[in-house]
């Protein structure tokens, strides 16, 4: 089982290439937001970026929090995503602990799901598919 | 994907009220560029001065922004301070995805507000606020507050002013995001003209994308060729820094107001040394995997008890001439010390720095005196020059008033005109030869970027008037083009029009894709006629003599050449203007 790690952040030049291919790729559309990953400065350009993105966790509150079981906990840790079943509530962002849950202006959720997508869209290696015990 | 119509939002700051236009012609005008020319022209007033509230401030993005990578430049438009005619500028950073994400194609700015202020939008918000606060404060310290006090944190744009746009300089620029800058032509006076401090743009919202495979296996074909192969090494690697060596070694690098175009002081100010001492990291514009922003830093002790601060400077090839070799500075740490300075300034570098080199040798001739500088400059000596980078933003005496108006105004005004190095406006750092100084003191922006000039010079090719002026005409049709989708010009190997057309059409625009060519023929004259309608006549430009005294590896500029060259490329200015078909 594999996870998506934002391993070497350092090294983050800020270009979004991961974020727009996790929207191109996965939710097929074009964003820089509604993404399962997403870029922030960590306070201006000049202190470089940080990775908003799922830490695996296991349990993972957001699965916890779902009313309709759209998100279920994913084995070796994060979740599962079923669109359909997804009710816009917002729990799920509510109870993620690291703001790694985007919601559009439609109240959508976007969680990174560790396809790995985004990895090679990344110049500098930041990101890296890391086997786990499922 | 690609409409039959440009979204555009206008802004009235003296009404505060605003507008969604919905304007037909994206087949006609493609964006960037030519969009910019088309409403530079429909909102312009060219019987009112540049200051005049009714002036429009616009920005724009072009079809492919956002979609591929390197289509992360905004081009920006406005009357400029310094010829009070038709001017563009181009910046990238998060400006431009900001605006895709915000869902608009342009940008227009109308009237001025009573008090400083700041406009924040998204795709979602037009909201104004007062800006009192932020007023006197410099560009660095005005993007660390904005970005306190707003929400949005990396998926917005903070363009903003430092002093110089404040006092209307013709050499003010709009910072962009810290390390990148609307530079050259003034847009930032008109910003402070406008009383307008900053403008934040949110990127909040997503996009449809084309359905199927096709669009994101050509993204992809387009990113690996940008980045699995050397094509861009050059500029992540040492970045435009290492053309220093380069042109020194060529003697073609300006130093000491271009009294000369080489030294062995270039040891300290080359990519290599740049990159050795100072380079803390890359970073790069949104949208694009290059990171060509180099950042270097230097630290300065403050107190005998190893206390130190330490600052963070973007530098590049540009910033590294104009105030670097061009005031005789050898040390890297020297150099981005006077560049943080301007940064903080709000000072486009380039205008900056070659203002202040002119303003050295007019000293050391005494063409002006201390009296009215109120400051010595010598060339290599630092310290004055930390100090009046202050002085030229803020238009602190007579003499940085009228200097804040360009050099040129300042040579006229005191003497010293043969030393001014202005080509339209301040120099570029390329002192190759006659094909560039006619290209940037004809060209549309006066900028190194309008066509490829300086390679042409150093490609040695015979002195043949009508060849280079083909060329001329050719890369600047090629060029606005590319600056109407709106691609990073570092891009321009790989957006051959090809690919242009295959970007164009996987995202729904077979028509712009189909008239490409013709478009760009259209929108090369269109922007010299927004050019011509404020009054600009190529006839009338002239080059300095500097620029025929100093000595490059060729020897001299030949005059003869030269200014065969200038007719003959002013000629074909009036008649784009005119919208006859040259050929």
């Amino acid at each position: 089982m594999k996870q998506l790690v934002a391993i070497r952040m350092d090294r983050c030049i800020g270009c979004h290439s991961c974020s727009l291919a996790c929207a191109r790729v996965v939710h097929k559309c074009l964003s820089w937001e509604n993404a399962g990953i997403r870029i922030l400065s960590s306070g201006g350009l000049s202190t470089g970026f940080l990775a908003k993105v799922c830490l695996a966790c296991n349990p993972a509150p957001c699965a916890a929090a779902c009313p309709t079981g759209s998100l279920k906990q994913r084995k070796g840790g994060g979740v599962t995503q079923l669109k359909k079943l997804c009710i816009q509530c917002g729990k799920c962002v509510a109870a993620c602990p690291v703001d790694a849950i985007a919601q559009d202006r439609q109240d959508r959720p976007y969680v990174c799901i560790h396809c790995g997508s985004c990895v090679e869209f990344c110049p500098h290696d930041c990101l890296e598919m890391v086997e786990v015990q499922a | 994907m690609i409409t039959e119509t440009f979204r555009i939002l206008e802004v009235n700051l003296s009404s505060g009220r605003s507008t969604i236009r919905s304007i037909p012609g994206v087949a006609t005008y493609l964006g960037g560029s030519g969009l910019a020319a088309k409403l530079h022209l429909d909102y312009a007033k060219p019987e009112l001065a540049w200051d005049d509230p009714a002036q429009p401030l616009i920005f724009t993005i072009g079809p492919l922004t956002g979609y591929f990578p390197l289509m992360s430049k905004t081009v920006c438009a406005f009357t400029s301070p310094l010829h009070g005619q038709y001017a563009e500028s181009h910046a990238g950073g998060r400006s431009a995805l900001a605006l895709r994400f915000a869902g608009l194609d342009a940008l227009v700015i109308i009237g001025r507000s009573e008090r400083p202020t700041v406009l924040h939008l998204g795709a979602n918000i037009i909201e104004f606020m007062d800006a009192g606060y932020l007023w006197g404060k410099d560009a660095l310290a005005t993007g660390k507050l904005l970005r306190s006090i707003l929400k949005g944190s990396g998926h917005r744009t903070i363009m903003r002013i430092g002093a110089a746009g404040e006092n209307k300089s013709a050499m003010a620029c709009i910072n962009v995001d810290t390390y990148r800058h609307f530079g050259r032509l003034g847009g930032g006076g008109v910003m402070g003209a406008k009383h307008l401090k900053a403008i934040v743009v949110e990127g909040n919202n997503s996009l449809d994308q084309p359905e199927g495979k096709q669009y994101p296996a050509l993204y992809k074909d387009i990113f690996r060729r940008l980045t699995d192969t050397d094509m861009m090494r050059k500029y992540h690697n040492l970045g435009t820094a290492s053309n220093l060596e380069a042109l020194n070694e060529l003697k073609a690098l300006p130093w000491r107001n271009l009294q000369a175009t080489s030294d062995p002081g270039i040891e300290g100010i080359t990519g290599e040394r740049f990159a050795d001492d100072t380079l803390l990291r890359n970073a790069a514009c949104a949208g694009c995997p290059v990171g060509c922003i180099h950042i270097g830093f230097v630290r300065e002790k403050f107190h005998r008890d190893n206390r130190y601060v330490y600052r963070q400077v973007g530098y590049d090839y540009e910033p590294i001439f104009a105030t670097g070799s061009m005031l005789g500075l050898t040390q890297a740490p020297q150099v981005l010390t006077v560049m943080d300075e301007v940064e903080k300034a709000g000072l486009d570098v380039m205008s900056g720095g070659v203002a202040l080199a002119w303003a050295t040798e007019a000293l050391e001739k005494g063409v002006v005196t201390t009296e009215q500088t109120g400051i010595d400059l010598r060339f290599g000596e630092v310290q004055g020059y930390l100090k009046a980078v202050h002085m030229l933003a803020g238009a602190e005496n007579e003499f940085w008033k009228i200097l804040a108006a360009g050099t040129m105004a300042a040579a006229n005004h005191y003497g010293g005109a043969d030393f001014a190095c202005v080509l339209g406006q301040e120099m570029a750092g390329y002192a190759t030869g006659e094909v560039f100084y006619v290209a940037q003191s004809l060209g549309l922006r006066h900028s190194h970027l309008d066509t490829g000039a300086y390679t042409y010079d150093q490609s040695n090719a015979p002195k043949d008037v009508d060849k280079a002026l083909a060329f001329l005409l050719e890369d600047e049709r090629d060029r606005v083009i590319l600056t109407s989708m709106v691609a990073c010009l570092f891009a321009r190997k790989v957006y051959d029009p090809e690919t242009l057309r295959q970007c164009l059409t996987v995202l729904g625009g077979s028509e712009l894709a189909d008239n490409l060519d013709e478009a760009g023929t259209f929108l090369q004259k269109l922007r010299w006629q927004a050019r011509a309608a404020g009054g600009f006549d190529p006839m009338t430009v002239k080059i300095p003599k500097r620029f025929m005294e100093v000595s490059t590896w060729k020897g001299q500029a030949d005059p003869e050449y030269l200014e065969n060259l200038r007719l003959a490329y002013a000629k074909a200015i009036i008649e784009m203007s005119r919208g006859e078909d040259k050929n």
